[in-house]
């Protein structure tokens, strides 16, 4: 019989190891799978991994496009890192992203066709602020009622889908779209644009968002008074308690920053790579960021290493259905298995395995 | 038929991009689907084409595609990946992919695009293709009114977009037609294809009394509740003959193949141009599937007299006299519905209670 044990202290080789061996025994696994399904596991593999950086045919295009797709991941995970650590659960970033989204655009809307510079601080504002309100209801709900903030903030995830759907086909429509659902088109009218900024790197204002918001955390969990108390809330509420922390305003703290960051998230994309508000404007960055949140361990440098890998596996992904015809729902699998993978083996870090009978040591 | 050597470096370099090696014979074609392949319906039919295509072309053409694409920020990136892959001429096949294939085609102006059920061709190279689906919608419609004993039709609704309310326009006017007593109700969900929802949308129909469920949405879950109910459905884009005779008695069907064949053929010999193509049950774009015993032979007969009638051009399912929902007249007497109104159909035909959410 096998036991864990847990480790006095992480280990480090199994923190810097754990990673590198998951992703090999991934490739392992998933060309089983691609050899299963007939496909050359090794071109799969280099087509996932490699093309996305380095091919000669792709890389110039997709290179830049890991940031733009790994840049809301990041962001909005981000900001659910803090709450996670303090043991507060923000499971709805995705509505958080919507309401932001609408916010954003509605406010670059209301002054079409103004072409001014003050529009686009203008939207910025008004999707941090949405998101903010948005995370408002369970925060508030939670510190004042009691309530359940997991259950609460992703039950206003659908009712954020139902907002979308009636701005996109009611109050935000293109009234020049001859009747059809979507809003005019932000990014391409200066004003209400995201642009890339250096040509050809993909960097908008999102990604350096999300780089800001990553140096940010990092400092204020390392450095400021603010990250120990959300240390504390997290590994021992109750000395946390006795420690003066003010469990209330933590909550609305956490919750707040992850809700704004999740709702620029939305504003970003809305006016930047998505283009505009449309029936199906989300596509999951909030629930994805979940998992990038916990891929790298709540630590906003494992974070942006995490988002990049997902990214790399996204485009990567598309670029094998597209060369090899390799199915979508094997590409879903292959990620699964990173993921799997990647956590199982984070166990190690932590745990060490024992065979039951022998002395611990 | 010789490929069209296509000048697809000039376009890269244009965009700023390294030199693709690839993108000589054979003509490559690609596709962009929204969901699965193996969705038994929209998806699937597109891909069937795809298929039927290829083979009818046989070595001379190359196809790829993508699958499960999210219509938002990851369609342009992978057209732009397909192009870059060596794509000639690609099908973007869902309405939320218009932004991404105008913005893309903008940039690669040696490339063809086709975007079906959309409506912006902002490039010359940009052309937007669809089925007449109301004439399918008139023929189930008019089998719905006879099959009803409860006199309640369910219409499993997507969106509140001019294509589903003209769906349901066709469909209640020739229920109506044949059954003057007949309800439709309308469930909207909000989603092209969703099992759980489609699951709970017809059995909240089924609870309100309808024993007829039609829908215009993408999964055969509707058809597994008809099927426990003991009701009758029609099959959605695909013929979903699996649940045939019952609950499925007849189907709409898209076909695709002949216009895929025509416009790669068009592209490959360079006579293709911008266009903006609506066909029907005429063209064969649109049909109808197999219409099982479970319908009564008189029944059967005049559905198919509604389908001559169409596909010879006689007969146009919006020919007045029809009213407007608040009684108004929106068609006189023989007067036929131009193509503009439809396509930007917002209301409902009078008889029809509820409202278009907005």
């Amino acid at each position: 019989m096998i036991r864990l044990e847990k480790r006095p202290q992480p280990s480090r080789g199994w923190v810097i190891g754990g990673p590198v061996l998951a992703v090999v025994l991934t490739m392992a696994a998933g060309g089983l799978m691609f050899a299963a399904l007939g496909k050359d596991p090794v071109e799969a593999i280099r087509i996932i991994f490699w093309d996305p950086l380095f091919s000669q045919q792709f890389a110039s295009y997709s290179r830049p496009q890991l940031l733009v797709k790994a840049g809301p991941l990041i962001l909005i995970a981000i900001g659910l890192s803090l709450g996670f650590r303090a043991g507060i659960w923000n499971i709805g970033a995705e509505g958080q992203y919507i309401v932001g989204a609408i916010c954003g655009a509605a406010f670059g809307l209301a002054f079409w066709p103004s072409e001014s510079p003050l529009i686009f601080p203008g939207m910025v504002l008004a999707g941090l602020l949405g998101g903010f309100l948005w995370a408002m209801i369970p925060a508030l709900l939670r510190v004042y009622a009691r309530t359940n903030e997991i259950l609460v903030s992703l039950l206003l995830v659908y009712v954020a889908e139902a907002m979308l759907a009636s701005a996109a086909t009611g109050w935000l429509r293109n009234p020049e779209g001859s009747g059809f659902p979507g809003s005019r088109t932000l990014s391409r009218h200066p004003g209400t644009d995201n642009p890339e900024l250096i040509a050809g790197t993909g960097m908008h204002w999102g990604v350096l968002a999300a780089f800001v918001a990553v140096i940010a955390a990092y400092v204020v969990m390392n450095r400021h008074v603010l990250g120990y108390q959300i240390r504390l809330a997290g590994e021992a509420p109750r000395a946390a308690r006795f420690g003066g922390v003010n469990a209330g305003r933590l909550v609305i703290l956490c919750m707040g920053v992850s809700g704004a960051l999740a709702g620029a998230a939305g504003l970003f994309e809305v006016s930047g790579p998505a283009g505009r508000i449309s029936i199906d404007f989300n596509v999951g960055y909030g629930f994805t960021a979940i998992i990038v949140a916990f891929l790298g361990r709540l630590n906003p440098v494992g974070i942006l290493l995490a988002g990049l890998l997902l990214a790399l596996t996204f485009i990567g992904g598309e670029l094998a259905q597209l060369m090899m015809g390799i199915p979508a729902p094997a590409i879903q699998a292959f990620q699964g298995m990173l993921l799997f993978f990647l956590l199982a083996l984070d166990l190690l870090a932590n745990y060490r395995i024992r065979l039951k009978g022998r002395a611990p040591a | 038929m010789k490929p069209v050597t296509r000048l697809l470096a000039s376009a890269a370099i244009a965009a700023g991009l390294a030199l693709p090696a690839a993108a000589q014979d054979p003509f490559t074609v690609g596709f962009v689907y929204v969901g699965s392949t193996g969705d038994m319906g929209w998806n699937f039919t597109h891909d069937q084409a795809r298929q039927a295509m290829d083979a009818h072309f046989g070595e001379a053409v190359d196809t790829v595609f993508v699958e499960n694409v999210a219509e938002g920020p990851d369609a342009e990136r992978v057209l732009r990946q397909m192009i870059l892959g060596g794509a000639d001429m690609i099908f973007t096949t869902s309405f939320g992919f218009g932004e991404a294939t105008n913005a893309v085609a903008g940039q690669f102006p040696d490339v063809y695009f086709e975007h079906a059920t959309g409506y912006m061709r902002e490039h010359p190279n940009v052309s937007t293709y669809s089925g007449r689906f109301y004439e399918g919608r008139a023929v189930i419609g008019h089998i719905a009114g006879h099959m009803t004993e409860s006199n309640i039709i369910g219409y499993i609704a997507s969106y509140p977009i001019p294509e589903v309310i003209m769906g349901i326009n066709s469909a209640y006017l020739h229920a109506r037609a044949v059954n003057p007593d007949v309800e439709m109700r309308v469930v909207w969900t909000y989603t092209w294809m969703d099992p759980a929802v489609e699951t709970d949308a017809a059995q909240a129909l089924i609870d309100a009394g309808a024993d007829v469920i039609m829908q215009h949405t993408d999964s055969t879950a509707p058809q597994v509740v008809a099927q426990e109910a003991g009701i009758i459905s029609f099959g959605q884009a695909n013929d979903m003959f699996q649940f045939a005779p019952r609950p499925r008695v007849a189907s709409i069907i898209d076909n695709w193949t002949p216009y895929y064949i025509r416009r790669v053929g068009e592209a490959m010999e360079g006579t293709w141009e911008q266009s903006d193509t609506w066909e029907g049950i005429p063209e064969g774009m649109v049909l109808i599937g197999e219409m099982t015993e479970a319908i009564p032979a008189e029944v059967r007969a005049s559905a198919q007299a509604m389908i001559d009638a169409i596909a010879a051009g006689e007969y146009h399912p919006f020919t007045g006299p029809i009213n407007r929902q608040d009684g108004t007249a929106w068609l006189a007497e023989g007067e036929i519905a131009d193509d503009g109104t439809l396509a930007g159909m917002n209301f409902y035909v009078e008889g029809i209670t509820g409202e278009i959410p907005n």
